[in-house]
């Protein structure tokens, strides 16, 4: 290898100009908000950064599941029951078709009345994209037909399989996110209004009402979550709609998951109201109300929702479980644990594994919140750096 | 240490007293009384109910009297061993239960141990080679623990158990002892089949205990006192055991606070899946079919394990550490 020849730069060297460019950055830095900083400190968690994206995605999603599924969330096919993941491939007889699948057929056994499930590999059925499907109505704002992607012409498109009534597993766990991520969201909102206020409340008066609270708090913790959850949604009442349900799921997931907000905020609450600009608020007639609201609370808010955002995998996961066990929620609302709960028996799981399916996206949504929950946290803390 | 203990058992009685309430409240939830679902229930059979029955479920629960009337006939029965009755097994509720108690009990203190046995050697490994491949390792498995749901990690070893073994490995004993009496060859028979639901509902445990215990240990050994005697020439390991160990083990006790909760939830919900014979499957079908006098005696019995092993884990913390002893505040 021959020698790299030792550069030097002729340009003549302004040492004003590297102060210059050193201030303008410790500027920008001076003159950021507090969110600006959280953020950038947040940006240096790789793992998070990349899970909130996929979290992004996965959240965009749910908007246009209609159009991301190939078949529409109950549409039967009685031809295709517990028909396995059909394969894509590329290569038809050595030569490049592009995406396509081999189309399905079925022979029954007769000793075992199961149906075994043949791929015919003389004809390549190429899958279709961006093209008109199963007809849907869209939000309510019209019907459409388009789909991402369509079963090919006279054929279908399983690729995750079908359950016991023929229904496409895939479309049956894209639209099942609708409801598994947002009932996280939906119970930690609820969750941190009432840990909020009732920690604030503890926190701010301290005395009688704090120890109530105090006591409150133990016993909710020292219950195991899982029967107590159990035993409230087995008293939801069967008369109700299944919408009715999913805010009766969440308000009960709501119900045992504040405590430990509250606590968190009452011990903030504690070290903060000693602090003189309290006392000046006080002195300036403002209300409690409008002390622990307009003051104290923004001082410890990042705080409250870097732990919240843990709680939410928590949720989905309790959810999941409460589905999972038939207490939760029931068909034909569809969520992740609903699909699960097919998967219950032995039986099943050993003749048709895709059944186990949905809870890989169910692993991957509750790995993804817990490293940004990790990540968020880290960065709103200023002692750290 | 008299009055702290003093102390912590009316906390107990009183957290117990209060979950008591908590509980009678939802056996009182679903609209109507159980008599008039249940003689609705055997009517819609096409059977006939004797009024003499009726007459004597009515005094056996005293449902003609005041709410408040009702919970003290319901505490006051908990406290004497008599759990109430069960109207759809038509047996009073101890009956119906039999050793499910005693196995629900032997399940979470085998779990329990568990966590601790693995946690232990691991959590110390993971803090004294941190940033190893196996640090990393270790760390990436906790996560992953910590985010499968336990039930699906049934799930996925029952599938390979079939799939490699042929076998089933639910249940707690071969089949041919479930109804027999106890004896040597059915303890092991049960020994043989606990270590797969331990193993199950023990991960998400162990995980958490396992980035606990490193955490704490990392705090200790980044101290300057450990600096001092390395370089005072005393070796590793009697660095490690000499005081850090003992500084980190005290959140590692109290812990035991948080992950029992934790391990009765996951013992119902794995004991359904795998069937064992322990008192999760009742709960649910008891549950399901709300009959909630039963439902609300194993609610209260699992309650109850939690908040005992809390009291317990509460009195090895006193006896570890002095400060809690007498009263001050424990660094945690």
């Amino acid at each position: 290898m021959s020698q790299i020849p030792h550069f030097i730069s002729t340009e003549p060297f302004d040492a004003d100009a590297t102060v210059a460019v050193g201030s303008t950055v410790s500027e920008r830095y001076a003159e950021a908000s507090q969110a600006r900083l959280i953020w950038w400190r947040f940006l240096r968690h790789r793992v998070a950064v990349v899970s909130l994206a996929f979290l992004a995605v996965s959240y965009a999603a749910i908007l246009v599941v209609e159009f991301l599924s190939p078949y529409e969330l109950n549409s039967r096919h009685t031809d295709f029951i517990f028909a396995p993941p059909q394969a894509v491939h590329l290569f038809h007889e050595g030569s490049f078709v592009g995406p396509f699948v081999y189309p399905l057929d079925y022979t029954l056994d007769m000793e075992t009345l199961r149906r075994t499930y043949e791929e015919d590999r003389t004809r390549p059925l190429p899958i279709r994209f961006f093209c008109s499907g199963e007809p849907y109505s869209f939000w309510g704002l019209g019907e459409a037909d388009t789909h991402l992607v369509c079963p090919p012409e006279g054929g279908t498109l399983f690729l995750l399989g079908t359950d016991r009534l023929g229904r496409d597993m895939l479309s049956r766990i894209v639209y099942g996110a609708r409801i598994s991520l947002t009932i996280g969201l939906v119970g930690v909102t609820l969750s941190f209004i009432i840990g909020i206020t009732i920690g604030g409340l503890a926190g701010y008066f301290g005395g009688w009402v704090d120890a109530a609270v105090q006591r409150v708090t133990e016993v909710l913790r020292s219950i195991p979550e899982l029967p107590l959850w159990l035993a409230l949604s087995a008293a939801l009442p069967l008369t109700w709609s299944p919408l009715l349900v999913y805010f009766g799921i969440t308000l009960i997931l709501a119900l045992l998951d504040w405590p430990g907000l509250a606590r968190a905020v009452r011990s903030k609450l504690f070290a903060l109201r000693e602090e003189d600009f309290v006392t000046a608020a006080e002195m300036l007639g403002a209300s409690p109300r409008r002390i622990i609201f307009r003051h104290l609370l923004p001082n410890f808010m990042s705080h409250l929702i870097a732990s919240a955002s843990l709680s939410i995998p928590t949720m989905i996961l309790a959810e999941t479980a409460l589905s999972f066990l038939g207490l939760g929620l029931r068909p034909p609302i569809t969520s992740w644990g609903v699909l699960l709960s097919e998967a219950q028996n032995i039986e099943a799981v050993a003749l048709y594994p895709w059944l186990l399916l949905p809870m890989l996206p169910v692993v991957l949504v509750v790995l993804a919140f817990s490293f940004v929950g990790d990540g968020l946290r880290d960065a709103v803390d200023p002692y750290q750096h | 240490m008299i009055r702290y203990l003093v102390n912590r058992l009316m906390t107990m009685v009183l957290t117990l007293v209060a979950i008591s309430v908590l509980v009678f409240a939802i056996i009182q939830l679903p609209p109507g009384d159980y008599l008039t679902s249940y003689i609705a229930e055997i009517q819609a059979q096409g059977e006939q109910v004797t009024a003499d029955k009726i007459q004597f479920l009515r005094e056996e629960y005293g449902l003609d009297k005041p709410l408040w009337e009702q919970y003290l006939v319901w505490v006051t029965g908990l406290v004497h061993g008599d759990l109430g009755y069960s109207f759809e097994y038509s047996q009073p509720v101890a009956d119906v239960v039999g050793e499910r108690m005693p196995l629900t009990l032997l399940l979470n203190a085998a779990t329990v141990i568990f966590v601790y046995l693995v946690s232990f050697p691991i959590g110390i490994y993971s803090a004294t080679h941190q940033y190893s491949w196996t640090d990393h390792g270790l760390s990436f498995l906790g996560f992953l623990g910590l985010a499968t749901p336990n039930f699906l990690l049934a799930l996925i070893l029952l599938y390979f158990a079939n799939v490699w073994f042929g076998t089933s490995i639910g249940g707690l004993m071969a089949p041919e002892f479930i109804d027999a009496p106890w004896s040597l060859a059915k303890v092991g028979s049960v020994l043989a089949h606990l270590w797969v639901p331990v193993v199950v509902i023990g991960t998400a445990g162990t995980a958490g205990m396992i980035r606990r215990l490193r955490a704490n240990l990392l705090d200790e050994l980044h101290r300057q006192y450990v600096t001092t005697a390395r370089a005072k020439g005393l070796s590793e390991r009697r660095i490690l055991f000499k005081y850090p160990l003992r500084m980190a083990l005290n959140p590692f006790i109290a812990d035991l606070g948080s992950i029992l909760p934790q391990i009765v939830s996951g013992s119902v919900i794995i004991s359904a899946v795998m069937s064992l014979p322990t008192t999760g499957p009742m709960l649910l079908s008891s549950l399901r079919s709300q009959d909630m006098y039963l439902a609300g005696s194993f609610l209260m019995f699992l309650a109850v394990l939690t908040v005992v092993g809390m009291f317990i884990s509460d009195l090895l913390l006193a006896a570890l550490d002095p400060r809690i002893r007498l009263g001050l505040k424990a660094a945690r």
